[in-house]
């Protein structure tokens, strides 16, 4: 929908009241006149014929005029807000502590005790990894989860169901529809992409794994798969793609992912918050086997964060997996 | 510990892998797990409330080995498990009551998904129920938008999708808002976990230091949480997702959604900056006013309505109006009132909105008050529940609705002149209004259609609609007359809030 028409369709909605089927069918973009013959509007028209009160001849002119000076409002006035807002922004940064500073009211206890104890506690020489794995895992875990639920609504609203799947590919030509078309088979690409797929699926596997000891973990490792799930998909196109990597295999990897994920994150929780000993391993600091539940945390949400990447390009280009 | 105390965070995180399970299973098995796994977590949120009554206690839950400002936190007191009770309850019978239509309005690839988004949601409505930190309570806030909207879209029409990206757009300028006054906050404090936010904001208040930043955080927390609640500036978006929606979206939607916003607000005003700072920076007073006129607006443009599910959407406005006039009388007999009216709508809402799908069955899918005539006569478990929802809605006694204004006024009675008088005026101008677009709406349900249409249509009862409606009439009526209770209960909880 063009923005000119789902505008038209706003004003016509706010000024009629209703919500109709047909303020939304309107494919009028850029035309701003009201359309009189419509019943919500059956009084606008019958005031331009009336004798002219004063109510009549706003009416008429606003029928007439109305969109134009609505569009033009619009466009001052989402200026001045965002203008507002900018300048309120810049004010409360002139008052913030200064960036960096040593004094700074975020530089407290807690920071202290990630900086100092993070090894002794977690088992992982990334900081980063014990804060965000295991120190506040809980919020990792909705955010995992907020990548899954991301990925279902893509998934409503973008999955072609109804049987034209499973069958065979519809000719795109007669369909017109440019998700049927197949990558061409370019020779340079599927010869660069023969190269670089493992590659970024080993490096990727090598970032998640290496999360505990070494900037990284499961979201940017899982990133790097995903492009290399992307680029298989690009340069050697959807049905090779799908051998290995179908719609089953998609949910049965992100299912697992994240119920393990849940599972670990809940016998972890209920460990520490009744006092007992979990029993975790916590590894050897500084190589791949240390940080205790953040090595299989970090694999789990780098196979869900590669399917979810994955995912969104499927999706966007084929509309389905 | 005793195991009761688990059941916060048992019910937050099986929520999500009830919904990570419900996408990989067909339709029927998706609902089966949803509505047990809902079923459970209500008789777990009921076990945890009778906990803290006879504890007569809150008490703190570590989530994980290290204490709370390493690591994150759930608070339990008695109104978080009253809330949590009342929300899994009416979110098992808003799914019960318009499961039909869920089947028929979804692609039938797709239903699983339907329970996924509403297992996520409960998971989000929990944690933001519980939690003690405002981080994890933005993780949450985001797992609660991208839900919702997907509740909307899952009707795949035009309309829906329209609706969900206005809905989307406004909604995710609330997250955004939010997010900001969360890192302003935590950039002059340098905490996350809602007590310690508390001390350093009433040092820094007391102290004078950084009163512009404090200002301007209490105005994007309010602003941000207000568009994503509907208040009424910021109330356009809501009538067409909550009026396109599959009667069980648009029930759980105007029902628990908004208010799971509104406890966040709640928690950090009286929590963080407490009653002092609130009223000092007029905060209370932009509430009650926005409330007021949410009231009336809300009102007049369900009077103008001409579809039904429009017109209760448009009632939400102006019941959210209800409880920001609660919270904008600064004082604990407003908060009673607010909480009351959150529990007070989330149980007469998404009745009406599952009546009003009942009432689409046997009007031909049509939802216009014209074609709804006499559909209380083609359905009369139906109509029987839409007449208990629009006495509530104009607050008649023995109703939920009542109880809300009874405490409004109670707590007005206590305020100043002059929100004594806008009080009372807008309440008695809102019960006049609720009263004029309700009452033709029962008396037309009622009235035999003059060209005989539907004549020989019956609606076809079904055990889960039945029993949903039977639930809720006997939950509002139970809520109206045993008010004392619940009004007793909520007074405990927010004691222990600290008030």
């Amino acid at each position: 929908m063009k923005p000119n028409g789902f505008l038209a369709a706003l004003v016509r909605f706010a000024e009629s009241g209703e919500f109709r089927e047909e303020s939304y069918a309107l494919p009028r973009a850029g035309k701003t006149a009201l359309d009189l013959d419509t019943p919500e509007n059956r009084w606008l028209a019958a005031a331009q014929h009336a004798e002219k009160p004063a109510a009549a001849r706003f009416a008429a002119w606003f029928a007439r005029r109305g969109m134009a000076v609505f569009d033009s409002l619009y466009r001052v006035l989402s200026v001045l807000i965002c203008c507002t807002l900018i300048g309120v922004l810049l004010a409360v940064v002139c008052f913030l502590p200064p960036f960096g500073s040593a004094e700074n009211p975020t530089v407290n206890e807690v920071v202290e005790r990630y900086v100092c104890h993070t090894v002794d506690e977690t088992g992982a020489t990334n900081a980063v990894a014990g804060m965000i794995s295991a120190y506040r895992g809980f919020d990792t875990l909705g955010e995992a989860h907020v990548l899954f639920v991301a990925a279902c609504s893509v998934i409503v609203l973008l999955r072609v169901d109804a049987g034209a799947r499973g069958r065979r590919r519809p000719d795109p030509a007669q369909t017109g529809r440019d998700m049927e078309y197949e990558p061409n088979g370019d020779l340079i690409l599927r010869r660069v992409a023969g190269l670089l797929v493992p590659l970024a699926f080993l490096f990727g596997l090598y970032v998640v794994l290496n999360g505990t000891s070494s900037p990284g973990g499961g979201f940017s490792g899982g990133a790097l798969m995903g492009a290399g799930l992307i680029l298989h998909a690009v340069a050697f196109g959807f049905e090779r793609t799908e051998r290995f990597f179908g719609d089953a295999v998609y949910h049965l990897v992100k299912t697992a992912c994240l119920a393990a994920y849940a599972l670990l994150m809940a016998y972890f929780i209920y460990m520490g918050a009744n006092g007992l000993d979990d029993h975790v391993w916590l590894g050897i600091p500084g190589t791949i086997l240390s940080g205790g539940l953040i090595l299989p945390i970090n694999l789990a949400v780098g196979l869900e964060v590669a399917c979810t990447m994955y995912c969104f390009y499927a999706l966007f280009r084929k509309g389905g997996l | 510990m005793a195991l009761v105390q688990n059941f916060p965070f048992i019910t937050i995180v099986f929520s999500l892998t009830c919904g990570v399970l419900c996408a990989v299973l067909p339709g029927r098995g998706a609902k089966r797990l949803c509505l047990g796994w809902l079923a459970l977590t209500t008789a777990m949120s009921g076990a945890v409330l009778r906990f803290t009554l006879t504890t007569d206690g809150s008490f703190l839950y570590r989530m994980g080995k290290w204490g709370a400002p390493f690591g994150n936190e759930l608070r339990v007191g008695v109104l978080e498990a009253l809330m949590a009770t009342a929300f899994s309850g009416v979110m098992l019978l808003s799914l019960l009551g318009g499961m039909r239509h869920i089947f028929a309005d979804c692609e039938p690839g797709k239903v699983n998904l339907y329970f996924t988004m509403c297992a996520l949601l409960m998971s989000s409505l929990f944690a933001l129920i519980y939690t003690n930190d405002l981080f994890t309570a933005y993780v949450f806030v985001e797992i609660n938008t991208i839900a919702s909207c997907a509740l909307v879209m899952l009707r795949s029409s035009d309309r829906t999708l329209v609706a969900t990206t206005r809905y989307l757009i406004m909604s995710l300028l609330g997250s955004g808002l939010f997010l900001l006054g969360i890192v302003t906050l935590y950039g002059i404090t340098g905490e996350l976990l809602l007590e310690s936010i508390a001390e350093k904001v009433q040092a820094l208040f007391a102290a004078g230091q950084y009163s512009l930043p404090l200002t301007v955080i209490i105005g994007f927390f309010s602003v941000g949480l207000a568009v994503k609640s509907a208040l009424f500036p910021f109330h356009s978006w809501l009538p067409d997702a909550h009026g396109s929606a599959t009667p069980s979206s648009s029930a759980i939607l105007s029902g628990l959604v908004l208010k799971g916003y509104i406890i966040v607000l709640i928690k950090i005003f009286y929590r963080v900056f407490g009653l002092e700072i609130i009223v000092s920076e007029q905060v209370s007073r932009f509430l009650l006013l926005f409330g007021v006129l949410a009231m009336l607006v809300g009102s007049v443009n369900a009077l103008r309505e001409r579809d039904l599910k429009r017109l209760l959407a448009y009632s939400s406005v102006a019941q959210v109006g209800y409880i920001y006039v609660g919270i904008g009388l600064h004082s604990e007999l407003g908060m009673v009132a607010a909480c009351v009216q959150i529990l007070a709508h989330a149980l007469t809402k998404p009745m009406l909105f599952i009546c009003a799908g009942g009432f689409m069955d046997v009007s031909g899918g049509h939802k216009d008050l014209a074609a709804i005539t006499g559909a209380g006569l083609r359905d009369p478990l139906g109509g029987a529940a839409f007449s208990v929802g629009a006495l509530s809605m104009m607050g008649i006694p023995f109703f939920a609705g009542f109880v809300t204004k009874l405490e409004l006024a109670r707590g007005a009675l206590e305020a100043g002149p002059v929100t004594l008088g806008i009080t009372f005026a807008a309440l008695a101008v809102s019960t006049l209004l609720n009263a004029l677009y309700y009452i033709p709406i029962v008396f037309n349900l009622y009235t035999r259609p003059r060209d005989g249409a539907w004549a020989g249509v019956r609606q076809r009862y079904h055990w889960e609609y039945a029993a949903a409606l039977a639930a809720f009439i006997a939950l509002n009526l139970g809520f109206g007359m045993g008010s004392d209770w619940v009004v007793g209960a909520i007074r405990r909880g927010l004691a222990l809030f600290g008030m």
